[in-house]
């Protein structure tokens, strides 16, 4: 299978690695995916006190196309609100990377992660 | 740009060049050596069926069989459906019951199938967690009405090597035919078809250096197995495959054939070294598993997964080598590898699998910087892959609740 340019790009420098401490309170963290389907995606958001995503970092177990999924994400959400970045559509990030038909479900998963991650620090901050 | 290096030898191999050598001179006027083995008038004609004649001269003596009983086809996979339709419909009347194993090749498997839609039955073996048939529910499938049994000899994907003697055993003594697909084995394993008790074997060309598009098909004589062909024509090959006969094509199996016979001990010890180097390398990586049995497998072939890391991306970060891969998204039907399934693996570790398959032009230098790559990325892959944090941080991920897609 031939990659896009982006592809590659993310996937040989992938953005933003890492791990966030999940007991912060301004940390939200979405894990999505299964390791018997073969992805697994686990990104996560640091929100500041005015509802900005100042930081976002991710690991990503799956194909190139999941990795650079979830490498472009991380790059998107940082500097949006909770709700701009809410509304990031699986076919905009498939559109960017130029995914191939098969692999559109990498960008599901990783609109998945963010809305999990999204999930994850609101109903930290229920109160 | 640089090709990569090619560890894909199951796949198929390059055309060895003293096989092309020979080949080419089946071709042109200037050799006169391109002839219709069919034209039974004319020089042309008689130098074409002489060169096919030591062609299938070579092929029998690889498996120790008579020249007659081999029958030229277009590869292992028409060999396959030959075999498995052509005695299936010509012994309908005696019984509509085959077995075969769930880690055949497809050219197998989906040939049953076809049966299945025709009125036949298969029973499908489990095999065991190494990959081998076990003799016992082989035996206790067996029925009256089992008129074939059908099981490969070395596995595309995972290279374990059936014990097709004792399985030859056991068919002939319950009456049932016994077909071999020999794809992977032929070249690299022994074979003689009189001790193993074979009726029916599938050969390709490709696999063993010789060219694509052209195989055989061992159709034993004695006692007599008899087929419905399943291509009409002149009545080439006994009438079991008719279609004028690829000269060039047949010399250069014969050729790879006859190289194979002479070479295969020295070859098989010097591709045993080099999959011992390429283990030695890998084992301080941490949760690498074989796939297939350790002992009962060929030199040649070495299946490995490389837990909490996925294959396509692996594949895709050891783009300087040309590999294989069981992962689901090499595929595209995104479901990981059936063999590896079928033996009890979890998907994954079936997601996690490569393939290398090392040759006869691999060299030292070749494996060492396969072992390097494989370091590198490896390690670079599990710091990106939050299934290691997890490992590392003693999660047992089958306790985890996954959100499935």
């Amino acid at each position: 299978m031939a990659y896009s340019d982006k592809v590659l790009d993310h996937y040989e420098n992938p953005r933003n690695v890492g791990t966030f401490e999940n007991e912060d309170d301004g940390v939200g963290t979405g894990m999505v995916g299964a390791p018997a389907c073969g992805d697994v995606m686990r990104l996560q958001i640091k929100v500041n006190d005015e509802g900005v995503i100042e930081d976002a970092c991710f690991k990503t177990y799956g194909c190139g196309s999941a990795i650079a999924s979830s490498s472009l994400v991380t790059e998107w959400v940082k500097g949006k609100s909770l709700d701009e970045a809410g509304s990031i559509k699986n076919s905009d990030i498939a559109e960017e990377l130029a995914l191939p038909p098969v692999k559109i479900h990498c960008s599901v998963l990783a609109e998945d992660a963010i809305k999990a991650a999204i999930n994850d620090y609101k109903s930290k901050h229920q109160d | 740009m640089k090709k990569p290096i090619y560890l894909d030898y199951s796949a198929t191999t390059p055309v060895d060049p003293r096989v092309a050598k020979l080949m080419c001179s089946y071709l042109t006027m200037d050799d006169g050596l391109f002839g219709n083995a069919a034209s039974r008038s004319h020089q042309y004609g008689w130098d074409a069926e002489e060169a096919i004649e030591a062609a299938r001269k070579h092929i029998a003596d690889l498996l120790n069989a008579n020249p007659k009983e081999i029958v030229w086809t277009s590869g292992a996979t028409e060999s396959d459906n030959l075999a498995i339709k052509g005695v299936a419909e010509f012994y309908a009347k005696k019984g509509k019951h085959i077995i075969t194993c769930k880690t055949e090749h497809k050219a197998v498997l989906d040939t049953c199938r076809q049966l299945e839609r025709h009125g036949f039955e298969v029973s499908y073996l489990d095999p065991q967690e190494n990959g081998l048939v076990d003799l016992n529910k082989l035996k206790a499938a067996m029925r009256d009405d089992t008129i074939l049994v059908s099981i490969m000899h070395v596995n595309n994907e995972i290279g374990v090597i059936q014990d097709v003697a004792a399985i030859g055993k056991l068919c002939r003594e319950n009456k049932v035919l016994f077909h071999v697909d020999a794809a992977q084995s032929a070249g690299k394993v022994p074979i003689d078809v009189e001790a193993m008790n074979i009726d029916l074997l599938s050969l390709s060309a490709h696999k063993i250096y010789g060219p694509k598009g052209v195989g055989a098909l061992y159709v034993r004589r004695k006692p007599r197995v008899r087929l419905e062909a399943q291509m009409h024509g002149g009545g080439h090959e006994r009438g079991m495959r008719s279609g004028t006969l690829a000269t060039h094509q047949l010399v250069g199996m014969g050729e790879a054939f006859r190289l194979a016979a002479e070479e295969m001990a020295s070859e098989s010890e010097r591709v045993r070294l080099l999959r011992d180097r390429l283990l030695k390398g890998i084992e301080d990586i941490e949760e690498v598993y074989v796939n297939g049995d350790l002992e009962q497998r060929v030199p040649h072939n070495i299946n490995i997964s490389f837990n909490f890391v996925e294959g396509e991306s692996l594949m895709m970060a050891l783009s300087e080598l040309a590999v294989s891969s069981g992962s689901a998204c090499t595929s595209a039907s995104l479901e990981p590898s059936y063999v590896l399934r079928a033996l009890g693996r979890s998907d994954e570790l079936a997601h996690s699998s490569i393939r290398f398959s090392i040759g006869r032009f691999t060299t030292e230098a070749d494996i060492d910087r396969a072992i390097e790559l494989l370091h590198q990325k490896i390690d670079k892959l599990r710091a990106l892959s939050p299934l290691w944090d997890m490992y590392k941080d003693g999660v047992d991920l089958s306790t985890v609740q996954w959100s499935a897609h």
